[in-house]
């Protein structure tokens, strides 16, 4: 028990490895760079190009089905990592049990591609 | 105070207080925001209980994925941003709601797991393979039962998003 927590404190020595890097970067940035702001200057990047109308549009709801599919999908890809681990010891009888589980979400896959929404139209 | 402790009273502040900062952000954005900082937190409590898969699956599905559904839920809505249209005036309703279900959680916990038995849960960690063992051993007919409830969801989301081309 203390190996596992001990191995995380080295994923915490990295994260605040992390933060630090980017804390110090930003800060010697600030005190460092220059600061001459005009009206030019302050408007918000976009590719260059003059921001047209404003940050907060609509979008369309085809975006949701995708968004939708990546959830479902990660939830069914979350699934492998147990099943990865246990394959060896159980068996065929885990192949058919997480092919049962893949074709059934499969079905759903075949449904959004036959409906038309994977079309971008 | 051992470090667990000390890690775990950080991750609660932070938890408790991106949680308020959820429900009192004027930005639903940022409030989204917020929500991730709080599912992290959670992510890091299952991780100090030991259990590991669970905190990763926090992190992967509701941080990556639950998150995004709800930034593209707020891309697709009109929602103007501010103050008076995103509250409502039932605060005490509210307020009256979250203190019952807190004190429902606080008694079934300590009724299931009282402090007396505290010990026999310090060794636990439930590691990636007695997970999959568990799941595709013991209970592989709830494991396929939540493939038709994922995609009872997908066909939902699908019939309610499509615009129909032929009626």
């Amino acid at each position: 028990m203390s190996d596992y927590y001990s191995s995380y404190g080295v994923v915490l020595a990295v994260l605040t490895a992390g933060a630090l890097l980017v804390a110090v970067a930003f800060t010697t940035a600030r005190l460092v760079a220059p600061n001459a702001p005009n009206r030019e200057k302050l408007t918000t990047y976009e590719c260059g190009i003059d921001p047209v109308g404003d940050g907060w549009s609509q979008s369309h709801v085809r975006y949701y089905v995708y968004g939708f599919l990546f959830v479902i999908f990660d939830v069914e890809s979350v699934f492998l990592f147990p099943w990865a681990r246990v394959l060896e010891s159980i068996g065929y009888a885990a192949v058919v049990e997480m092919t049962i589980f893949i074709g059934i979400l499969a079905v759903g896959l075949l449904y959004a591609w036959r409906k038309g929404v994977l079309r971008w139209a | 105070m051992s470090a667990q402790e000390y890690a775990f009273t950080v991750l609660a502040v932070v938890g408790g207080l991106s949680a308020i900062a959820v429900v009192t952000a004027r930005n639903v954005v940022h409030a989204a925001l917020y929500l991730v900082v709080t599912l992290l937190s959670v992510g890091g409590v299952y991780l100090l209980l030991g259990a590991e898969f669970v905190a990763w699956v926090q992190i992967l599905i509701y941080v990556g994925a639950i998150v995004i559904l709800f930034l593209f839920g707020l891309m697709l809505t009109k929602a103007p941003i501010g103050r008076d249209t995103l509250d409502n005036q039932q605060r005490w309703l509210g307020a009256l709601v979250g203190v019952g279900v807190f004190a429902g959680l606080v008694f079934l916990i300590q009724e299931a797991f009282p402090v007396q038995d505290a010990e026999r849960f310090e060794t636990f960690h439930a590691t990636t393979d007695a997970v999959g063992e568990s799941i595709f051993r013991n209970y592989v007919l709830p494991f396929e039962a939540v493939s038709f409830l994922l995609l009872a969801a997908l066909i939902g989301a699908i019939v309610l998003a499509r615009k129909d081309d032929a009626s």
